[in-house]
This record gives C-alpha cells, structure tokens and sequence, in this order.
C-alpha cells in the first residue's frame, strides 16, 4: 500500500461533507445561497429566461425578413418608436440584431455552460463538497443577474437600445450623432463590464477548485473531459473577458466623457476597437463550445458504453484550440482594411485550428464505432450536435480562406455558419447536457418521449431554418439588412426568407415542448435514481438530487470515467470510486481516509 | 449551390469561385464521411440484448491519420488562398493603367468622384454622382476608399469586390470588369438605420460608350452635401 | 451585492432624467389659449434679394427613381429661392422687446412636415415649444428626420414606407434648429423653435407678416440658412401695422 501523504488543500476548513439535515433558513438555501448546486441551477433559470428573450427578438427579426414592412400580428402592442402600427423600424431591426446576439452569448449561452454545468459538475465530478470560495461564487450569480436587468431596461430608455450590432463596431457604436443611440449603449456596455465580472468571479473560484479540490485519486488523468474542457475554458474566460471589459470601458469613455479612442476626428482608430474586440472574441467562441465538446465527450462514451476514443488526444486538442484560439482573431477582419499580408497569416493560423477540431469530431465517431449504444435523450442531442457541428466547422473553412470570404464576409454564409457552431453545436451540446443532469439537478426524470419528439422536431426545423441561409449567403444576401428585396438580386431569393421565416416559427414552437418537459417534469416526473444512464463518473453515485454538500465521506477515485464495457466487471460500466480487488489506493491520501475506512 | 450566385463579371472573380467550388468540393466529401459514418454507426452499433461493446481506449494510428490528413488539405487550402489572395492584394498596388475612381461612403449613400476628362483625380473637372459607378469593360479601376462617418462596406457581389470603408483610412482596392451590363453596389457592414438601402447601380459600358458619358456636359462637381 | 446595486443605481440615474421631446404627445398640451399679451397690431415686409441670382444645385435623384418620377426637369435644391428680386423661405421672428415674464402656450394643432419628391414641405418654418411636429413620409421609399440642434434633445427617426406620420416636439426655444435626411444628402430643413407666437416665414413673393402683436418696440430678426442674418428695430402702433424690408445681398462672385 502506498504512503499516505495528507493533502492540507483537502482540509481546509474541515471537510464538512454531506449535511444529513439541513436546516438553513429559506433565503440562505434558494435565494443567496453558497451551494454549488443551488447556483448553478440559479444560473440555469436565468439563462434559460435569456435564452427565451433571445428567442423571441428572433422571431421579431424573422417576421421582418420573410415580410419586410407588413404590420406584424401583435406588433401593435410595441411603443412607437419601435413598431408603429406593428411595423418594425429600421432602427429598431438593428437593435433587435444587436440584442438577439448580446443576449444570446452574454447571458445565454455563455452562462448556460460554463455557469450551470461549471458550478453544477465541477464540485460533483471531482468528488468536492463545495466551490472553493462558495460567497464568490453566490457573488458572480448575483452580479449577472442584475447584469441582465440593466441589459433589457436598454429598451425602455429614451433613444433606441445599443444598435450596433453585438460586436458594437465603432465609430457607429460610439455616435449618437450616426446612430441615434446613446443610453441605450452606455446600458450595454455597463452590462457586459458587470457580466465580465460575474464571469471572471466564476472562473477564478473553477480554477481554484480544480486545482485543488480534487477527491484522492482524481488524476488529471482521469478527469472527465466536461471537467478538463471547463478548466481550459475558464482559464480562456480569465485571460479574454478583461479585454473585453477594458475595451468596453474606453467604448464607454469615448461616448460618455471624450476621449477619442476609436474616432478618427480625434486621432482614434475604428479598427482597434475590432483588433480589441475580437482578440477577446475569438476565445470567446471557443469558450461558447469548448464546454459543448466536453459534455458530449461524457454523453457519447456513456451512450456508446464504450470507453472515450483518444482520451489523452482529446485533451491535447482542448488545449491546442484553446491555444491557437488567441492567434487567429484576424480572421474576423480580413476586409476591414488590415493589412492584406496579415490576412494571410491569420488564414493559415484559422487553417490550422481545423486540425484539433477534426480530431475531435473522429474521435467522438471512434468512440461510437463498435459500442452498444443507448438512444437515450442526451445520446440523441450529441449525436445531433456531432453531425451539426460539423457543418458548423467545415463551413468555417469558406471564410478561413482569405479569397473566399471577400465574397462571403459579413454574408448569411457567416449566419450560417456562427448559427450551426452556436445553435447546432453548443445548443443541441446543452439539451444534451441538460436532459442528461436533469435527473441529478431535480430528482426527477425528463418524459424521455417529449425529449425524442422535442429532440426529432429541433433537429429537422433547425436545419430548415439554418441550412437555407448558406444558400442566401452565396446569393450574396448581406447580413443585417432590414429590407432585403431592396436589391434587385436578392430579390428571386426572397422566398427562401419567406421559408426560414415559417421554419423559424415553427422551431420556435417546438422548444416550447421542452420548455413544458423542463417545467412538468420538475414537478410531476418520476422520481429519478441514484444513477439512471449507468454511469461512471462521481456525482451518480450520491443521491438525486445530492445532499448540501455532496458527499457523506471523501469518495477514493480509483480509474478514469470512461471504463464503460471493462472485462474486468459484469456490468458495462465501472464507477471511478469502485474498487476492485489489485486497485492501488491513491498516493494521495487524506488522513482516516485508509482503504480499511 | 452554385446556380444561386450571381454570375462572376471581373477578372478574378473566376478565381475566387474556383477556390469556393474546390473547397465545397473539399468539404463536402468530409462532410459525407462523419454524416455516414454517424449513421452507421447509429444502427449498425446500436443497443441489442446480450452484445457488448468493444473495449479499447483508441488507437494511435487513427490518431496520427486523423491529424496528419487534414493538416495536409487544410494548408493545400492556405496555399492556394494566399496565391489568389496576393493576385487581388497585389503588393505593387493596382495595375498602373487603372482608372482612379474615388468613394466616399456616407450614411447612407455612395459618392463617387471621377476625374473627369484629364484623367487625374483633384483636378478642376472632377465630377460626382451619387449612388452610381460608371466604368469602361476591361480596365483596371482603381477605387480608393473613404468614409466619412461610420464604418460601411463596398460589396459588389457579381465582381466579388467587398471591402470596409473606414472613416480615417484610405483604402485602395482595384477590380476590372469583365461583362458590359449593370450590377448592384451594395453596403455590407451595419452602419445606421439606412444602411439596408445603401445601394448603388455600377454601369459597366463598352468603352466607347463610356467616352461618350464621360464627355457628357455636366454642371461643375457638386456633391450632396 | 451592494457595490453591485449601487452601480445599477447610478446606471439606472445617469439613463433617467431624459424629458424626451417625444414625451409630450399631440392633444396632451392646453389649448390653444395664449396667456401672454397679444394685440391688433403687425409687423408686414418684403424681403429683396440683390447680386448676380446663381443657379441652385441640381439633384442627381438618379438613383432613386420613385422621387424622380415626381419631376419633369431635374429637380433643384430650392436653396435661395428668388422671384422677381425677392427672397423666400426668411425666417422672420420678433428676437426681443416683448414684455417680460410673458409666456405664451403652444396650439395644439401640428404643424406638417411633408416629404415629398425626396424634399421637405416646408423647407423653412416655425413652431412653437412644445408644439407638435407631424412629420409625414408622402415618398414610397425610406427617409429618416435627424434633428441637430444645439440646445433641444435631437433625434434620428426612420420613415421606412408611404404613408408614415410620426410626431415629435422640442422643448426649449431655439434658431434654427437643422433637419436632415442622411439617406438623401441634399435634403435638408430648418425650423425656429419659438417660446413665443410672433414668427413667419417669407413667402415665394418674398412677402411675410407677423399678426396679433401688441403696441411696443421690437427687435426683429431675419435670417436665411445661407445668407445670414439682419435686424432691425420695429415700433409697432396699437392696432396698427408696422412695415419692416429687409434686404440680403447675393454671397456668389
């Protein structure tokens, strides 16, 4: 047996561990709570409310584009300065576009990754009772929510709310006198330096608690990969959100006490504001899947019950794009005036982050090849998000070429293409992941028959939706505009707007199924057990949902969390904490934590 | 997809559609592959009582294969791209018998100064039109590119031209038009509530014809200002 | 948490506080009841134009054919617009000598603004603070009203399609207030934002007159959006008429 050498880390405070009763009061257990869990489902609620509001400035801008100036049905309810007569507005439109997408990466899809499967999982899956630091990680739930009020009260201010676009590209951004436009912005950009905080808040405390919290055995080698993809991802989140913040802050100088950072008239430059921009916006995209590719990593070994094709491979590639991510930020700027010869730079650093990608796309397919595998609800969403995404990155090598993209730049191509990264990867990644913990969130499992018919029905409207839009984008159909049959050629095309705009309703419609699953499950699903995919990793094998603070004792980790369809057990899969006979303990052992314990 | 994009009608617009039909060639087959193997897999590999999954945690050969073939396509790609990409961003500037043209975007229109029949921009018979480009077949046009208030792009799809135009900068891109006939210049970068109808009509004359409306007697250069 | 609401707090005051001009609908003001003094007497000119009379510019319309079809020539900039010698589109307006602490209430019925023919109806007029503006889009194609004053609230609206009336008013007595049109450059408009009723604008014939004025000395101002401006003092008889030429010299070689 192997010394035993007491990790002081794993002591700090006392390891409290699974409280048999809990007896805090109400607003300490559900409202400012310091419970991994009780935030990170904090962070799903609100996230998901986001995701609604994104969801229907959607449908506004679909109605506008399939019917460019019809009064739109319950229009008449909106104020005048938005839709007179349910007409939208040109400038309204652009708000609209603007607030889809900041809504939709800020305080959607962002936090819905790395704030609820970070706080939920990272705890459970390392085998800790808690956060490292519980109060910072209340405190960035409870910055971004108020984050996200000021963010929607820019559309009761006087003026529109910020209509720049989501990448808020100066000098439009920053001019009332161009854009008409003034609180509206400085709301949004406090906003998101209040978010940046919340987010930076969350990823020094996941940090933290990866490092050093990790149960007696937990190699880093036996991390699961939604673990290992969150680590990578918010050290991403530490390094660019702060240049985020500081460019939205000298954004926000430049509108509110004259400086002239990014104006010309005062010796500014526009295009730092995209170098700043995207140099944070980059990794912001890969901190928009990074955490996708790890959940459906778990999913896919779990449903294919076989173990992880590539493990260390795969790892390798998390942090190769995670790496390359910071080197190709021009990509986004190939016409914007840059000089031509870093393009070409850019183009072959853009090139080179397929590499990663593709590995991890055949390993996800080697992780399927000769399993067994189990159609479950989280199979079904991976699966979907393996053959979507896919789309997603091949159609990035269109605008990674530097020749191409002068055609297809700020086009519906990009449309497409940001849509089935964002929609067909991270979202299909998220009800992947949200059906998957859903059992182990509430207790209760999802009506597996609405999570097929909800899963069958997105797949199909989705690309119906979606895949069109390439097609505008090779027409020449350029993004943003309010009014496309504007242009004489584009016009033959406007029936395809016409069809994204009933698919876009109808896929609409369908998310209400889950949204109905979501909500009736969580009160009248049956009651879920301990570990209802048979699965290997820590958090299954407490109780559903587990207790305030995890686990009963330190649980011993003896193998990774893929060692489905092992010889070495009956079953089909092995549970890291379970341990058979020639199991070493771990080096790493905590005092009284003895195999004879 | 091919049919849905107008029609090419400059000189390297030819080039730059063949590097996208090769690369949704390229793609297209790796997208047949994972979509295939996907499938399948989903039904040759799905759950059946008494099976049992094969246990294996990779394969380092795979591994390698996976890694170094893309690798090699994704810089055959790269390498092609620059080629073109130096053609149309040529080093020593638009070809020396270009026609220099300058732009001026502004919310939310196109002004267009031409020099006129001594040849030479800043001269006394510039002229201006507004929303409207007019140029001779199979010359070299050389645009330089202003803004005066936000950021706008200058997108003429059937040329596949498209570049920003940025308040502060001037920026010289050259194209030469292939086909007489007319296109639409439209604005590809969000830039104000008119930005969807930021277009303009390109004229692309038989070079006679073009003499003719350049000699046309015009009033002195007035711009919409 | 409280450094959290505080910054709501100063982020919710520094977007509060904005009276915006659009704040105050038609039919909400009183009517039309005018609390400060009034009379019988006026103020009646003629403003002469002298110099060379240049040609105003042409408008290349081409591209948007819709306004075009509305000309049979090319349509021209009414910038200076001359007949005879005489010069209209002069805001006349009384700049002082009404009695102090006298406020006036704004009619309630809108002055319009039409676009039409890719130009403003009218080119030069007046309201009163807090009057409504109604400003219609009589073209089927896109403007937007960009206001740039110095010292009221401006605004950028859109008109995307014929038909559309939007109303807006300005708050704070101001001459002249500058409208735009950043879809088509040459339009422009220019409208005196008056706390008080004794303002006209010059006729084509040049001619404009100034009503319901009490007996006193005023000063009076008439200013062109290119030529300038000119005072002069005016002393207006009860119930009389009082005759007030002005005369801009042409600012061409």
């Amino acid at each position: 047996m192997a010394t035993t050498v007491p990790r002081e880390e794993l002591l700090v405070e006392g390891y409290t561990g699974a409280h048999p009763v809990d007896d805090r009061p109400f607003i300490r257990k559900y409202i400012f709570s310091t419970d991994h869990k009780v935030i990170g489902i904090q962070f799903l609620v609100m996230s998901l409310f986001f995701l609604l509001v994104g969801g229907v400035l959607a449908m506004v801008i679909r109605w506008q584009l399939g019917f460019p100036g019809r009064p739109m049905p319950g229009g008449g309810v909106l104020p005048e300065t938005m839709a007179p007569g349910g007409i939208v507005l040109p400038e309204f439109y652009n708000s609209l576009v603007t607030m889809h997408g900041t809504f939709m990466v800020f305080f959607a899809i962002m936090p819905l990754l790395v704030g609820v499967f970070g706080n939920y999982l990272i705890p459970l899956k390392i085998g800790a009772p808690d956060m490292a630091f519980p109060r910072l990680n209340m405190a960035s739930l409870w910055t971004a929510v108020p984050a996200g009020l000021l963010m929607i009260a820019g559309f009761f201010v006087e003026g529109h709310h910020a209509s720049a676009g989501w990448t808020a590209y100066a000098p439009l951004s920053e001019s009332p006198e161009y854009s008409g436009v003034s609180n509206g912005q400085v709301l949004w950009c406090l906003s998101l330096i209040i978010v940046g905080l919340a987010s930076i808040l969350g990823a020094v405390n996941y940090i933290t608690t990866i490092i050093n919290m990790r149960a007696p055995g937990m190699t880093w080698g036996r991390l699961p990969m939604t673990i290992w993809s969150l680590f990578v991802t918010s050290i991403l989140v530490l390094l660019a959100i702060p240049i985020l913040s500081g460019a939205v802050i000298m954004l926000l100088f430049d509108q509110t006490i004259g400086t002239t950072f990014f104006k010309p008239a005062g010796g500014g430059q526009p295009i730092l504001w995209q170098h700043l921009f995207w140099f944070f916006g980059h990794p912001e995209v890969y901190i928009l899947i990074l955490p996708a590719f790890g959940i459906v990593s778990d999913v896919i070994a779990n449903g294919s019950r076989k173990p992880l094709f590539g493990y260390k491979m795969m790892v390798a590639a998390t942090v190769a794009i995670a790496f390359l991510g910071w080197i190709v930020w021009g990509h986004h700027m190939f016409q914007s005036g840059m000089n031509p010869t870093l393009g070409t730079s850019f183009m072959l650093s853009t090139m080179l982050i397929a590499v990663p990608t593709a590995v991890k796309v055949f390993n996800w397919l080697g992780t399927m090849w000769l399993g067994n595998i189990r159609f479950h609800v989280p199979m079904l969403n991976a699966m979907g998000f393996v053959s979507m995404f896919v789309i997603g990155g091949l159609s990035g090598l269109f605008m990674a070429s530097t020749p191409v993209d002068i055609y297809i730049h700020d086009t519906y191509f990009i449309v497409a293409h940001l849509h089935y990264v964002l929609f067909g990867g991270s979202l299909f990644a998220l009800f992947a992941g949200i059906t998957f913990w859903y059992p182990k969130m509430f207790g209760r499992m999802m009506n597996a028959t609405l999570g097929k018919i909800h899963f069958w029905l997105t797949f199909i409207t989705y690309n119906m939706v979606f895949f069109p839009m390439h097609a505008l984008g090779i027409g020449g159909h350029m993004r943003r505009i309010y009014d496309p049959t504007q242009y004489e050629f584009l016009q033959p095309l406007q029936w395809i707007n016409v069809f994204i705009t009933y698919s876009a309703f109808i896929l609409f419609a369908v998310q209400l199924i889950f949204a109905y699953n979501f909500i009736a499950s969580w009160f009248n699903g049956a009651k879920a057990p301990d570990n209802p995919w048979e699965d290997n990793a820590l958090e299954w094998t407490v109780a559903s949902p587990p207790p305030h603070g995890n686990f009963r004792t330190v649980p011993v980790v003896y193998r990774g969390p893929y060692e489905y369809s092992s010889p070495e057990v009956q079953e089909d899969f092995l549970p890291q904490t379970r341990k058979l006979p020639g199991d070493r303990e771990p080096d790493v052992m905590p005092p009284g934590l003895r195999a004879e314990t | 997809m091919g049919w849905i994009m107008p029609e090419g009608a400059s000189t390297y617009a030819g080039d730059i559609d063949r590097l996208y039909y090769l690369i949704l060639v390229i793609t297209g087959v790796a997208l047949l592959i994972v979509e295939v193997a996907l499938v399948a897999f989903a039904i040759k590999y799905r759950e059946r009582p008494g099976r049992r999954a094969h246990y294996t945690h990779g394969n380092m050969k795979a591994e390698v294969v996976w890694t170094a073939v893309p690798t090699v396509v994704v810089v055959m790609i790269g390498v092609l791209s620059a080629r073109v990409w130096g053609d149309i961003h040529r080093r020593e500037g638009p070809p020396a018998d270009a026609i220099p043209v300058g732009v001026m975007a502004k919310q939310f229109e196109w002004n267009t100064t031409y020099a006129g029949p001594d040849g030479q921009l800043g001269s006394a018979d510039d002229f201006v039109t507004r929303n409207e480009l007019h140029v001779p077949v199979n010359r070299p046009i050389s645009v330089m590119l202003e803004a005066e208030d936000v950021i706008h792009s200058f997108f003429i799809p059937a040329f596949r031209v498209k570049q920003d135009a940025v308040p502060g900068m001037h920026i010289r891109i050259w194209f030469e038009a292939t086909k007489p006939g007319t296109y639409e210049l439209g604005c590809a970068e969000l830039c104000g509530l008119g930005h969807y109808r930021m277009r303009g009509l390109v004229t692309v004359h038989e070079q006679a014809d073009y003499d003719r409306w350049l000699a046309q007697p015009r009033a002195a250069a007035e711009t919409n200002r | 948490m409280r450094v959290v609401a505080l910054g709501f707090m100063l982020a919710v005051a520094a977007c509060g506080g904005g009276d915006a001009a659009d704040d105050a609908a038609p039919g909400q003001s009183a009517p039309a009841a005018q609390t400060g003094p009034t009379g019988g007497g006026s103020i009646g000119g003629t403003i002469a134009f002298t110099g060379a009379v240049r040609a105003n510019p042409a408008i290349d319309m081409a591209q948007e054919a819709k306004c075009r079809a509305k000309y049979t020539s090319a349509p021209m900039n009414p910038i200076v617009v001359v007949n005879n010698g005489k010069l209209g589109n002069v805001f006349v307006y009384v700049k002082s000598g009404l009695p102090a602490g006298a406020t006036y209430t704004a009619p309630t019925e809108p002055v319009v603004l039409d676009q039409d023919g890719c130009l403003y109806h009218p080119r030069v007029f007046g309201v009163m603070v807090n009057q409504p503006i109604e400003i219609r889009n009589s073209d089927p194609v896109l403007h937007n009203i960009k206001a740039v004053p110095t010292q009221n609230r401006g605004f950028n609206i859109s008109q995307p399609s014929e038909g559309m009336k939007t109303t807006r008013t300005f708050n704070t007595a101001e001459v002249m207030v500058p409208l735009e049109c950043s879809v088509h450059g040459w339009m422009n408009a220019h409208v005196g934002v008056m706390s008080h009723p004794f303002f006209a604008v010059s006729g084509e014939n040049g001619t404009f007159e100034i009503r319901n004025l009490p007996a006193g000395t005023y000063e009076i101002e008439a200013r062109h959006e290119t030529l300038g401006t000119k005072t002069m003092s005016v002393t207006v008889p009860a119930d009389g008429r009082a005759t007030a030429d002005f005369s801009f010299a042409s600012t061409g070689a």
